[in-house]
This record gives structure tokens, sequence and C-alpha cells, in this order.
């Protein structure tokens, strides 16, 4: 765990950064610092590791004041990535990423085989082993980033925007697999970005800070988009907050409604309403409706609306729902379950309500 | 150490011993640029040219000015004294420096304003002159600031084979065992070099205004 | 020709091959001024050059003697040096010392500024202690331009060497003011022959040095992303690591 307690950075110049920050960083758990530009979240984050050493106030990590320990020992015990991954350009991609175990004094048979086993884990192939960081794409730069931050097995690791460098497609893969490699790892992750949507996705908790490094608000991403304190911290979130708020509320509670389904190489169900068509397993292929079935005899393929989002009974939350009813073009959402064969309807109403009683529920608190 | 009034008793021979210190130097300067420019110009344009003119430059250049100095006589069958060879040989070390450096400069100028001003109609001749040369001359004032820096400084080598400027004053005091020739001399080459390198500098600030502004601009972000 | 003719017969001369004035003896004595004189000003040079470019402080110090030293003509501080401490090879060696130091100082100095900020950044990040930060990501990353420095300085002592035999001292150069004495130019120009055969020579074994020792990972990106020592010089780009010529507008270079 990590306390900030009443920490203030004055610069030399007498910019206040970060002004009495008291905040506790959960062990095992993702914390963003997210705000505008120039509102101290470097600062803030390079003080963990003394990069930066605080004017006032204390910062204790795992109970221990930094200020007690000689700073690169605390440093090589704190993984860190940075912007632009800050690779060493005349070391091979194996060495840079061995960098940490080498200065803890292990020796380089076992660093490199360390290193080896870390590429595996953040997703980079064995034969970019020998490469050096320029023969690399940004995307695998950050990997490297990543990798050597882990390399000493660290309890803690300090993320300085790391993915904002690379575009936005590798950026999303990059999220997921630094979401995936915490389910794994557990480790305590400070990581700061500008991108709310970031914030919002890979946090455990989110701080807020508004410019002259206070903190505005410091809640799990749920509540800070349900209930921003200020106007500050709403109008940061952004627009559409009241929607992606309901990514952050299961699901569970939704009734399921009938759907009625035909299934491939049957003949065509009379009637005008929409039809879902399924294959032999029951998987969703797409809708007939009234014009589809003029002169249609047997159901096929070719012929079908394509339909829209599917929501996963059991994985899903409201925000999965509400879009699965509202881009089906019958206006029936359509439910799958694990193995991803139809369960039944979900109808935009239906997440409606089971909205007000999430909200009946939690008034009292 | 110095005996001042020496100076004055031979303000002639050293006024003579200056201008002729600044043509070895000078001359050289003017005839490397007019040659290194079009050099340089046909380096960007073809590769096969660049592949041989800069590795020939570089080459030039390892080779130390008191070799040549001896050498060109021999090559070019002109007297050991002859000042010509002084002025040969800095006019190869200059084109040698410039060659380079037109080449990169012109290579640096943003294709896309090249494109612009060639889509505004120029022809090649004249987008040449009016824009990318231009673009051009801040390396080319750093190219020539150097190139004449070392020149006056080079010149005095000269002056051991019978021609070299203030440089005579170097060997005659060394000769004579006369230190204030010798500091007088290395004074004045000194005065003349950074004299030049400031000039250079402030024509460089004159004819490209534009540098300056952006350089204004940038270190205010 | 006739000069060509008058120079393969001195080179075929067996009397020119041996003895205290023969080709041999006389590139001992040249390898060993510059040598000797190199070293000094490696010894000098290169840890201000580190510790200016690490701290950061006392740039304007570099950068100042790095340009006004251009300026100084060799002969003079040559000439002077004998004056005043005599003939000897203290002095010479001083005097190409002082000579060699302006690069290669300018070149450390320039080689661990241009060093990506954001590198030495993640070095201190990481839990590198001040001297791992110089010693293993700094200096490696510098070593193309201290490297380019080396050869200038190496270029200018070996030139300058040559000139030191006119206050009566050997090497190569000797050739040249022996032969001009009594009016001998076919020995004048292979005597300047050997002093552009040992330059290229040595520029070329620096050359394949720098290969040897620059990590591939500073080749590859080819210099992309290195800035200008536009503030050391003021002068173009410095050369490229791959790049066989020599960086020429390193501060003090002249030829
Ligand atoms: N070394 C320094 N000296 C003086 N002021 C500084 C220094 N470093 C940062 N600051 C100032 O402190 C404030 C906070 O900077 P910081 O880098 O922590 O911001 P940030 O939140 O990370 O912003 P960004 O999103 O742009 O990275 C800014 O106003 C910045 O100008
Ligand atoms: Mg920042």
């Amino acid at each position: 765990m990590i306390e900030f307690r009443g920490v203030t950075k004055r610069f030399p110049d007498g910019t206040v950064a970060v002004d009495n920050l008291d905040l506790k960083v959960d062990a095992g758990k993702i914390t963003v610092f997210v705000g505008p530009s120039g509102c101290g979240k470097t600062t803030s984050l390079r003080m963990i590791n003394r990069m930066i050493e605080p004017s006032d106030g204390q910062i204790l990590v795992n109970g221990n004041d930094i200020m007690q320990s000689d700073a690169a020992d605390l440093r090589r015990g704190i993984g860190y990535v940075i912007q632009h991954a800050g690779l060493f350009p005349h070391r091979t991609i194996v060495d840079n990423i061995a960098t940490v175990p080498l200065l803890l004094g292990w020796n380089k048979i076992k660093a490199r085989k360390r290193a080896t086993e870390l590429m595996e884990i953040v997703g980079l192939a064995p034969e970019m082993a020998q490469r050096y960081p320029s023969q690399l794409s940004g995307g695998q730069q950050q990997r490297v980033g990543v990798a050597r931050a882990l390399a000493a097995d660290p309890p803690v690791l300090l993320m300085d925007e790391p993915f904002s460098a690379v575009d936005p497609v590798v950026r999303e893969s990059l999220q997921d697999e630094l979401l995936r490699l915490q389910s794994e790892l557990g480790k305590t992750i400070v990581f700061v970005t500008h991108d709310i949507d970031e914030a919002v996705k890979l946090g455990d908790k989110v701080a807020v800070l508004r410019v002259g490094g206070k903190l505005a608000q410091y809640d799990e991403p749920g509540v800070l988009l349900a209930r921003p304190v200020d106007d500050f911290v709403d109008n940061f979130v952004g627009r559409d907050r009241g929607y992606r708020g309901l990514g952050f509320l299961s699901s569970d509670e939704i009734p399921l409604g009938e759907l009625k389904t035909v299934t491939i190489g049957e003949a065509a169900p009379a009637g005008e309403e929409w039809v879902l068509v399924v294959d032999g397993e029951r998987r969703p292929q797409g809708w007939l409706g009234a014009e589809q079935r003029e002169g249609l005899e047997t159901v096929s393929a070719d012929r079908l609306v394509p339909g829209g989002s599917l929501y996963e009974i059991g994985s899903g939350s409201l925000r999965s729902a509400l879009d699965a009813a509202l881009s089906s073009p019958s206006g029936q959402g359509v439910a799958v379950d694990a193995q991803g064969a139809v369960a039944g309807a979900i109808s935009a109403d239906d997440v409606l309500r089971a909205l007000d009683a999430t909200r009946r529920d939690e008034q009292p608190s | 150490m110095i005996l001042w009034d020496w100076i004055p008793r031979n303000l002639g021979t050293i006024g003579q011993q200056l201008l002729q210190h600044l043509q070895l130097s000078l001359i050289p300067v003017v005839v490397a640029l007019v040659v290194s420019v079009p050099l340089g110009w046909l380096a960007n344009r073809s590769p096969a040219l660049r592949a041989v003119l800069v590795p020939a430059a570089g080459l030039l250049y390892t080779i130390p000015s008191i070799v040549l100095f001896v050498m060109l006589p021999g090559v070019l069958g002109t007297r050991i004294d002859s000042p010509l060879n002084i002025q040969i040989a800095l006019t190869v070390y200059t084109v040698a420096l410039l060659v380079r450096s037109v080449a990169d400069a012109l290579a640096a100028v943003p294709s896309m304003v090249v494109a612009a001003a060639t889509a505004m109609g120029f022809r090649p001749g004249r987008r040449f002159v009016s824009v990318e040369l231009p673009l051009a001359v801040p390396v080319l004032i750093a190219g020539l600031r150097v190139a004449t820096v070392s020149n006056i400084s080079l010149v005095s080598v000269g002056a051991l084979i019978g021609v070299g400027g203030l440089g005579a004053l170097l060997t005659q005091g060394f000769q004579e065992f006369f230190p204030t020739k010798i500091i007088i001399g290395v004074v004045l080459i000194v005065v003349l070099a950074l004299l030049a390198d400031a000039l250079l500098l402030l024509l460089g600030r004159y004819i490209t205004p534009w540098v300056r502004a952006g350089a204004g601009a940038r270190s205010k972000a | 020709m006739n000069i060509l003719n008058q120079l393969v017969s001195w080179f075929a001369d067996p009397a020119h091959w041996s003895g205290s004035g023969g080709v041999p003896i006389r590139l001992l004595e040249h390898l060993y001024y510059s040598g000797l004189a190199l070293l000094i000003g490696l010894v000098v040079a290169l840890p201000i050059g580190l510790a200016v470019g690490h701290t950061g402080k006392g740039s304007f110090l570099i950068v100042g003697l790095a340009n006004g030293l251009r300026a100084l003509p060799e002969l003079g501080v040559l000439i002077l040096l004998v004056l005043f401490m005599g003939i000897g090879l203290i002095p010479v060696v001083i005097a190409l010392s002082i000579l060699a130091i302006p690069p290669l100082l300018a070149g450390a100095y320039a080689g661990i500024r241009n060093v990506d900020p954001a590198v030495v950044d993640a070095a201190r990040g990481v839990g590198m202690r001040e001297q791992q930060v110089l010693f293993k990501v700094e200096l490696p990353n510098a070593l193309p331009l201290i490297l380019g420095g080396l050869r200038s300085a190496a270029l200018q002592v070996i030139a300058t060497a040559a000139v030191a035999s006119f206050v009566s001292f050997g090497g190569f150069g000797r050739y040249i003011f022996d032969g001009l004495r009594i009016r001998d130019y076919p020995q004048m120009a292979a005597g300047a022959l050997l002093v552009a055969a040992l330059a290229l020579a040595v520029e070329g074994v620096l050359a394949l040095v720098q290969r040897s020792v620059v990590s591939p990972g500073l080749r590859a990106s080819g210099g992309a992303r290195r800035s200008p020592t536009a503030d050391v010089a003021s002068t173009p780009e410095p050369a490229q690591p791959d790049d066989p010529s020599p960086a020429p507008e390193l501060a003090g270079v002249k030829r």
C-alpha cells in the first residue's frame, strides 16, 4: 500500500505542482491519477520513487517512509514505465529487460532467463530478444518497457502515460493486455493518464486532480461517473457519463423475455414481426423482417438483416445490455449464454427498470 | 617580454602581412562558395554523385595542410613559395567542408515546401535560387564560419614554406628568438579570426531574419 | 612525370629506410609524439567533458573554449611554448595536447548532452546510481560523438606533429624541412606523402575501432533522433556514427 500524507511539492521557481495531497493507494489494485495537463499527475507519481522529492509531507510505501531508504535501492523495488518507454538504445531487448535484475546483482544467465520469460508474459516474440529498441514498433517498445519494469518482480508499478504515444488501436490492445496481466500478477499499480476513458477502463479507483495539484475526487470509476462531486469533475468526466456509467452496473437482475427464432433451412415463418435466425447450435445469424420474407420459402443465410451487439448473460453490464437492445433491428436485444447460444430477449425498458431498481437500492447510503 | 616600441616602427610591414594574410585566407572562401553550391546541388540531386562527392570530401579533409602546401607545386608546376599553393589548398578544404553542408542543407528543405513552390509555378532553376537556397543559408553560413576561422589560422602554416602572411612573424620570431613578433602575430591572427567569425554571424542574421523569429518562438514554448 | 619518378626513386633508395633518419624510425617518432599528446589530451579532456556533460554545470566554459581555441594558430602555440620552455619533447607534446583538447572536449560534452533525456530519466528510474547512469547509459550512447572527437583530435595532432619538425624535431616533418633547407623537393614531397599516408591510416584504424565499439543499436537508429550540437560548434549536424568520413564540424578542427 502507498500512502500520501499531506504531500506538497513546490518547485524552486515557486510553482506548486502538488498541494497537500492525502491519498491511500490500495495494495494489489490499479489506481489511476487523471486530470488536465499540468495538474501534477507526473509530479505525484515521481515522488513515489523519489525521482522528485516532496517539499512537505510524507509518503509511505508498505508502511515505510520513502525518505528513510536509499533512493536507488527504493527505485529497484518499484517498476517504472514512462511514455516513450525510455529504452536504452545501446542495449538489446533482452538486456534492456534484464537491467534491474543485473543491478540487483543477479548473474547474467539468470537475469537473461528471467528476461526471456517476461518477453513471453508481455507478448513479445522470442526472436526479438537480440534486436535493438530502434528496430521495434512503438507498441512493441512499450511492451518492452512494461517487461523491464516487471523484471525484478516488484510489488509496485508506476506507469506515466505509458500508452499515450501509440495509435488508438494499439493502445486498446495494450490496455486489455495490462488488465489481463494484472489479473494474474496482482501488483499495486499507480497509472497516470489524461484520458478519462482510459482511467475509467483501467482503474479500480480513480483520483481526479485539478490544476494547482489539488485532489478533486477519489472514487471507484462507477461512482465517479454517477456522482461527480462538483462541476470541475463533471466537466472533466465529460459527455455521455450517464450512459458510460451503465458500464459499471451489474445486469444480473434483468429478466429475459421470449424470443421468436427460426433455424436456417426451415420453412419461412408466416406473419409480420421480426424473427431471429439461428444456426444448428442456436447461435444468432441475423434477422428476418417482413420485407425479407416476401416470396421466401426456406430460410437461408443470404437474405438476413445483420444483428446488433450481443449481450452475454452473467458477464455483462447494463451498458452492454442496453446497447444490445438499441442496436438490434427489431428493438429486442439478443442475450446469449457462455457458449454463444441464444438465451432470450432483452428490451430497453427492462434495462431502465433494472437501473431504477439499482438507484433505489443505493438511496440510503 | 614584449618590446612595445617595436610595433609602431614596423606598422608598415605588419600592415602588408595582414593584407596578404587576408588575401590568402579569404579568396579561397569566396572561390569555394561559388564552387560548392553547384556541387552540393548536384550531390543532392543524384545519389550516385553524392556517394562519390561526400566521401571524397571527407577524405580530402583528412589530409594535413602542410602536405597539400608541399605537394601542390609538384602537381601544378607552381613555384614552392607561390601564394597560389596556399590559396588552392585552402580552397580545396573549404570546398570539402561546404559541399557536404550544402548537400545536407538542401536535403533538409522540407519536400512540402519544394512541392508547394513547384505547384505555384516556379521552374526548377528559379525555385532553387528563390526557395531552396535561402532555406539552406543558415547551414551555409555555419560552414563558412568554420572554414573562415580555420583558414585564417592555417595560413600561418604557409609561412614554413615561405608564404604565410602574419605567419611570417611567427617563423621570424622563432629564428630571431624575438617573442614580440610571435605574440603580435598570434594575437593578430586570433583577432582577425574572431572578427571574421562575428561578421559572418551578423551577416547570417541579417539575411535570414526568419530563423531568429522561429528560434524565439521555440524558446518560449 | 618527372616528380613521380623522383618520388619513386626516393622511396626505392634503401638508405632512406634504415638508420636514425630512416622512415621506420621517423614513423615511430611521429607516432610517439602524437600518441603521447593524444593520451594527455584524453586524460585531461575526457573527465571534464563527461563531468560537464553529465551535470550540465560549466557548459559555457566548454562552448567558449571550443570556439575560442579554433582561432588559435597551431604554429604560434608551438613556437611560443618552445621559445619559453626550450627545445625538447615536453613543450612540443604540451603544444600538441593543447590542440587535441578542444575536439576531445567538444566530442565528450556534446556526446553526453545529446543522449535522449528520457533515456537518462529511465536509467535513474530503474535505480541506477549517478555513476552507473554515466558509465552504463550516457557513455555508451555518447561513444559515436566521443570517437568522432578522438578522430578529429588525432588528425589535428598528426598534422601539427609534422609542423613541429620546424622547431628541429623528429617525425616525418623532418623530411619536409630538411628538404626545404637543401632545396631537395623530392625529399619534401616524400615527407608530405608519408604524413598523408599516416593520417589516412590512423583515420582508417579509428573508423574500424568506432565500428567495433559502438553498439549496433545506435547505428540502426541512423542518428535520426540526434539533435545538432549547434551550441558547441554552431555548425552543421555532427557526422553520423557509421559514416566513414570524419566530423570536421566539431569545434577546433583544422587541417
Ligand atoms: N522541474 C520543474 N520546475 C518547475 N515547475 C515544474 C517542474 N516540473 C513540473 N513543473 C510544473 O508543475 C506542474 C505539474 O507538472 P506535472 O508534470 O506534474 O503535470 P502533469 O499533470 O503530469 O501534466 P501532463 O498531463 O501535461 O503530463 C506544471 O505546472 C509544471 O509546469
Ligand atoms: Mg505528465
